[in-house]
């Protein structure tokens, strides 16, 4: 029980966090349903208490351990061992705010756009809410399990509910694709208790020594849950369909967050489960990964659509992401972690603008636009903003990320590296194409006369810029969240093997 | 004295009747019937095996078959004369909605 | 309070205000913050910084750390040493005259905030760029002005051309970026910073040590250090990736001046002579240095003679100076390259600016359409030969001292491609004059002949060559002082040889050290009239082709038409370039990725495994018969099987 941080707060704060959502929820399903303008303000309201109250494990976070904390444990089914387990450390805490964050500004993109069954809307935005923040903070796996599938419900009826015209076809493939991981990794997950001693508990988990075999096979059950919500390639398709074919709100939570699980399974228990596999497993995920950076990025240069394109980008640098996390070093897992936050709030951002234009002209067709920075000239200003981060422009918080990841992928093989940077110069151009396409040249006849965006929707946008020069510019706050855990992580991983291959002391000290 | 052996052979004959009867007629009272005939030949190895062992349960068993048994023909009969009613016909291979 | 904070920070401010306030609050007073901003960085340049880097007093403070993680751990600081110093006084003093020369060239443009609010983050990168203590700071300034050129190239928003031009420009650095950036990394892994001082200090350390690089093994500091030429070649617009600076001439003129003439596109030279520890390891890359170098400056040279658009020929020239200092650096002359920088600032802006004010009256750029403007505009006329003396290197002018060290640098040094060199660049001596002189004939002298096309452009009638007048003092101030900083500005670094004392090599002697010559002074006499000699026989050959037998371009042009057509279409890098990388890999993209490896071979599998599960079902679903018999056969069977299957195991 040592490796753990009880709550010391007056109250249970995740299990606030988590349940918050619910109660709005719950909420407005007992309003009636022909007051929209109620149950709109009671989910911006919840998810903006919801953020509030999170923002204190921003501010009171222990930055010097790698413990789990604000911890809470209750016996839920003890003929199971089966626990309600819930804490957060470096890797996990910033992403339970990005999903607050998120959050509210989903509600905010869908205040006008959504116009059908606007109370199952919200309530499935809120409860994904729940469920994903959920995700992040079990340390059991069933619970964990538990949040993990109960999420694809609210996100696969905003998919298929309030969609586009192919949506059923996106929402089923999503769903399907999802699921077929998920399975494995159950099976995963029970030959781990029976292993274990009839355990849920990860933290216990993560202290045992499996025997390789096992460890390699458990690592493919879990990479087959994993690999599909990243996703990586070759299990990519499902993304660009539900990207395309979702609601404003719906892409952005996918783009935002629940991709994001599947890096953080990576990191969470792949690694530190399977340390021995995982090592064994690099030169896979390596390549895997080059392949998804390069592919996704050559790729963007042949659609026509804007979400598609935006969905293939994150193909892209999510490819960053777990090329980091498997570089096994410093710079590459907290690269890769800040990097999962920043795909977050760069493509969240991305689809909240084109969420913006597609609410005036109703096409995401690229062709349809062009010389938008005469009308739209605020909102070409902000869409440029998150271009300069998608391309990891120095300044920017996709550079921090870009950079440290591509750092640690160059120290742990050097050929990684460079076919992971030539990503660099493609995505470059498949971003500036599609800006140009959009805002410059002579003004498109669809677009002349747009008004400019509105409070409501500059206000969704504000935070995300924020956030990205604050990390461009002064990431230290947020590296320094991960310090520890890292840290811990790579220990976990090391043990027994040669510490963090520091190549860099070791040339040093020849020069001496 | 009857040996045991005899009441073995009577009821595998009776019981491989019913199985035959219950496969090959098209009839569903034949069917039905068939279907008894089985139970009784269990029945019948109940009773003789009972004796045979000294051991009432067996006998006992014997009467809770044959209760389940009348139970069951009451239960067929009513669905056969709905069939009937429907179908206008007693013939299984006349009846097949959960056709795949 | 460090002052010299003051110097990035000012800009920064002012393209905030700009930002925020430009479009409602000062509209056509835009200009305000943004001049006073540079003016207040160039005044603490000249009154702080300078003075103390004479004094010999050296800056090396952080700001905050940047980034931490594990043992990488990068600060924002700040180096100031003799040549950030030079660098500041370069990049402040064009860019606050730059700045105030916009203030009339874009007088009345919609986009005015806008273009002051980029024209304020350029000088803020730029300056972050040579002041920073680091490699990470210098990849930040580095891309950063690297964007405020894709900005203000693009400034002219529905000008498809315009756009094109900066996102090429934007592409083309990413390539050299590419290169850089792993060099940075490769940095990284053997120093175990990114420091400058701790990685110049261990430098020396490395010599002679192979790394095993992507299978290969290399020599470390070779390795290194061309790793980070491919960023100079990229930013500083060299053989092979110079393709996007002639049309990133779309851009407005000050901008062509400051960004692709005085500042930008010599931060790779900077850089070069920044890391000379390592450069100076490694003779393969000095030498790849000196050869491209002197291969830019020829080859840009020979495609300047053809063109045009008279941006394009200054463009051209940009690239060919700039190649001449990458010329003297590869030699080992790291002083002469920063003095050709520093005097090709102040010619170069002065011609670009000069050029604006000629277009700023004729709303042409093509030369053939221009002529005898010089009795309209006197005063453009006057400063515009004074930057071509300067740049031609006739005798006097401050680019006569920087290029004339440069040329004997590389005959006199020990580099082994030393005399190769020399040659190329003594060629350069000729061709240089040539063009820049062909421009000043075509536009200023002859008559006017634009004007025919006007019928075609209805409002083309106020071009008549009557309206043409010069421009307003805004414009013309600046370019008179640049106009003296084109004559003076080389008089601080006249050889000993014609009785100057070479300060400028001594007081970058510091960071730069001191190359080694063997050269007689009879052979360094020689050398200079050789190339002052060639200097004026091209501005003689010029006069003689433009001026008196103005028929014998064409006649030369139809005789060597293969020549002509390959120079004038810039030996066809571009196509060659669409052809073999922007073509392909659109088409892998479209026809390959989207068409093959997504539809058909990865959906194929994911929709092909459920497709084929539902076919074996569909199969598999006639078992169902729904007779009550077969099924009672099947349990039968099954039961049958079963018994037998225990009874034979037993």
């Amino acid at each position: 029980m040592e490796q753990v941080i009880m709550n010391q707060l007056s109250y249970p704060i995740l299990s606030t966090v988590i349940f918050l959502p619910v109660l709005g929820a719950l909420l407005i399903l007992i309003t009636r349903r022909s007051w929209e303008l109620l149950t709109k303000w009671i989910a911006l309201g919840t998810s903006i208490l919801t953020f509030i109250v999170s923002l204190t494990l921003f501010t009171d976070f222990d930055k010097s351990t790698h413990k789990m904390q604000f911890a809470e444990k209750f016996s839920w089914i003890p003929d199971w061992n089966i626990y309600y387990f819930l804490g957060v450390d470096g890797i996990s805490v910033l992403f339970v705010l990005l999903s607050a964050l998120i959050a509210i500004l989903c509600v905010l993109i869908s205040w006008d756009s959504i116009k059908t069954k606007v109370k199952e809307f919200y309530i499935s935005i809120l409860l994904t809410t729940s469920f994903m923040i959920g995700v992040f903070c079990s340390l059991d796996f069933f619970l964990f399990y538990l949040f993990w599938e109960a999420m694809l419900i609210p996100m696969f009826l905003i998919i298929g509910v309030w969609g586009g015209p192919n949506r059923i076809y996106a929402a089923i493939k999503f769903f399907l694709y999802t699921l077929v991981g998920s399975v494995l990794m159950l099976v995963g997950i029970i030959v781990l208790y029976l292993y274990a001693g009839n355990t849920f508990n990860i933290l216990d988990l993560m202290t045992k020594t499996y025997p390789y075999n096992m460890q390699l096979w458990l690592f493919w059950a879990f990479f087959a849950a994993f690999a599909v919500k990243v996703p990586m390639w070759p299990v990519h398709t499902w993304l660009p369909d539900a990207h395309t074919e979702a609601p404003t709100a719906g892409s952005v939570i996918l783009a935002a967050i629940l991709i994001k699980m599947g890096a953080y399974g990576f990191l969470r228990f792949s690694l530190p489960l399977f340390p021995e596999a995982s090592k064994a497993m690099v030169p896979v995920m390596l390549t895997l990964s080059v392949i998804a950076i390069i592919y996704g990025a050559v790729i963007c240069f042949a659609q026509t659509d804007l979400k598609r394109l935006i969905a293939y980008s994150s193909v892209s640098h999510m490819g960053f992401v777990t090329l980091g996390i498997f570089a096994l070093n410093t710079q590459g897992i907290e690269g890769g972690i800040l990097q999962m936050l920043n795909h977050g709030i760069v493509t969240g951002a991305l689809f909240l603008s084109v969420g913006i234009i597609y609410e005036r002209t109703h096409s995401r067709l690229i062709a349809d636009y062009g010389g938008l920075a005469t009308p739209m000239p605020i909102y070409a200003a902000f869409f440029m903003v998150f271009t300069l981060a998608a391309v990891g422009l120095p300044g920017t918080n996709g550079f921090i990320g870009e950079f440290l990841i591509l750092l640690g992928g160059f120290t742990a093989n050097k050929l990684a590296g460079v076919l992971g940077a030539t990503g660099i110069i493609i995505g470059a151009g498949y971003m500036l194409w599609l800006y140009q396409k959009i805002f410059f040249t002579e003004v498109n006849k669809k677009v002349m006369g747009l008004p400019d965006m509105d409070i409501r929707e500059t206000i969704t946008l504000i935070p995300l810029i924020i956030l990205v020069l604050w990390i461009g510019i002064y990431p230290n706050p947020f590296l320094d969240f991960m310090h520890p855990s890292v840290q811990h992580l790579l220990e976990r991983v090391n043990t027994g093997g040669v510490q963090e291959a520091n190549i860099a002391k070791t040339i040093m000290e020849v020069i001496r | 004295m009857v040996p045991l052996s005899w009441y073995m052979v009577l009821s595998m004959v009776v019981f491989a009747i019913g199985v035959f009867g219950f496969l090959s007629r098209k009839n569903v009272i034949i069917m039905f019937i068939s279907i008894e005939l089985m139970l009784n030949a269990v029945n019948i190895n109940l009773i003789s095996l009972s004796h045979y062992l000294q051991d009432m349960r067996g006998q006992i068993l014997a009467f809770f078959v044959i209760a389940v048994a009348a139970a069951e023909a009451v239960i067929g009969l009513a669905i056969i004369i709905a069939l009937f009613r429907n179908k206008a016909t007693v013939h299984v291979d006349e009846v097949k909605e959960m056709q795949g | 309070m460090k002052l010299y904070l003051l110097i990035p920070f000012l800009p920064l401010a002012a393209f905030v205000i700009n930002i925020l306030l430009g479009k409602e609050v000062l509209r056509d007073k835009a200009h305000w913050p943004s001049v006073l901003a540079v003016v207040g960085s160039f005044i603490v340049t000249i009154t702080s910084v300078l003075p103390q880097a004479m004094a010999g007093k050296v800056i090396n403070e952080d700001l905050y750390t940047w980034m931490l993680s594990g043992t990488f751990n990068v600060t924002v600081g700040f180096l100031i040493d003799p040549l950030t110093a030079v660098m500041l006084v370069v990049v402040t003093t064009c860019a606050s005259l730059i700045h105030i020369y916009s203030v009339g060239y874009m007088h009345g443009d919609k986009g005015y905030y806008r273009f002051f609010a980029y024209l304020s983050l350029f000088t803020f990168f730029m300056l972050m760029l040579v002041m920073g203590n680091n490699f990470m700071q210098l990849y930040f300034g580095w891309e950063g002005v690297g964007l405020c050129s894709y900005f203000l190239i693009g400034y002219y928003l529905n000008k498809k051309s315009a756009a094109d031009a900066g996102k090429k420009a934007f592409i083309v650095n990413r390539f050299g970026d590419f290169g850089f950036g792993i060099g940075v990394f490769m940095i990284f892994l053997t120093f175990g910073t990114l420091h400058y001082v701790p990685v110049f200090a261990n430098a020396a350390g490395i010599a002679g040590q192979t790394v095993n690089f992507l299978g290969w093994n290399v020599d470390l500091p070779t390795l290194i250090a061309l790793l980070l030429f491919c960023g100079a070649i990229g930013k500083s617009a060299q053989i092979p990736l110079h393709v996007w600076l002639p049309d990133a001439m779309e851009g407005p003129t000050p901008v062509s001046a400051l960004i692709h003439a005085a500042t930008m596109v010599t931060a790779g030279i900077f850089m070069v002579a920044r890391c000379n520890p390592i450069f100076n390891l490694s003779e393969v890359a000095m030498n790849t240095v000196a050869i491209v170098g002197a291969a830019t400056s020829l080859f840009a040279a020979t495609i300047a003679i053809t063109q045009n658009d008279i941006k394009r020929i200054i463009a051209y020239s940009t690239c060919s100076h700039l190649g001449l200092m990458f010329l003297a650096c590869g030699v080992g002359a790291y002083a002469a390259g920063i003095f050709h920088l520093y005097t090709h600032a102040f010619f170069k802006a002065l011609l670009f600016l000069a050029a604006g004010s000629v277009i700023h009256a004729v709303h042409t750029n093509d030369i053939q359409e221009m002529g005898g403007l010089k009795k309209y505009m006197p005063i453009t006329y006057a400063v515009f030969v004074i930057a071509a003396l300067s740049a031609a290197g006739i005798p006097g002018f401050s680019g006569f001292f920087s290029k004339d060290e440069i040329i004997w640098s590389a005959y006199a040094s020990h580099s082994s491609v030393g005399k190769l060199v020399w040659l190329m660049a003594t060629a350069v001596a000729f061709l240089t004059p040539f063009y820049t002189f062909r421009l000043i004939f075509l536009t200023f002298h002859g008559k006017y002949r634009g004007g025919h096309h006007e019928e075609s452009h209805g409002h083309g009638a106020h071009h008549k060559e009557h309206h043409f007048h010069e421009s307003p003092k805004i414009m013309t101030i600046p370019l008179i002082l640049l106009a003296v900083g084109a004559v003076a500005a080389g008089w601080v670094g006249i050889p000993p040889i014609l009785g100057g004392g070479a300060h400028f090599a001594k007081f970058l002697e510091p960071v730069l050290g001191h190359p080694e010559f063997h050269g007689t002074h009879a052979e360094e006499f020689g050398v200079m009239g050789l190339s002052t000699t060639i200097a004026l026989i091209g501005i003689a050959l010029a006069a003689f082709f433009y001026l008196k037998r103005t028929d014998l371009p064409k006649k030369l042009a139809e005789k060597f038409i293969g020549i002509y057509k390959i120079s004038y279409n810039k030996y066809y890098i571009d196509e060659l370039y669409d052809f073999t990388i922007v073509k392909p890999t659109m088409w892998i993209a479209d026809k390959v990725l989207v068409a093959i490896t997504d539809a058909k071979i990865i959906e194929g599998v994911v929709n092909g495994v459920p497709g084929a599960i539902g076919k074996f079902s569909e199969k598999l679903r006639k078992i169902q018969t729904g007779l009550a018999q077969h099924y009672g056969i099947f349990m039968a069977a099954g039961a049958f099987f079963t018994i037998a299957l225990v009874l034979l195991l037993q």
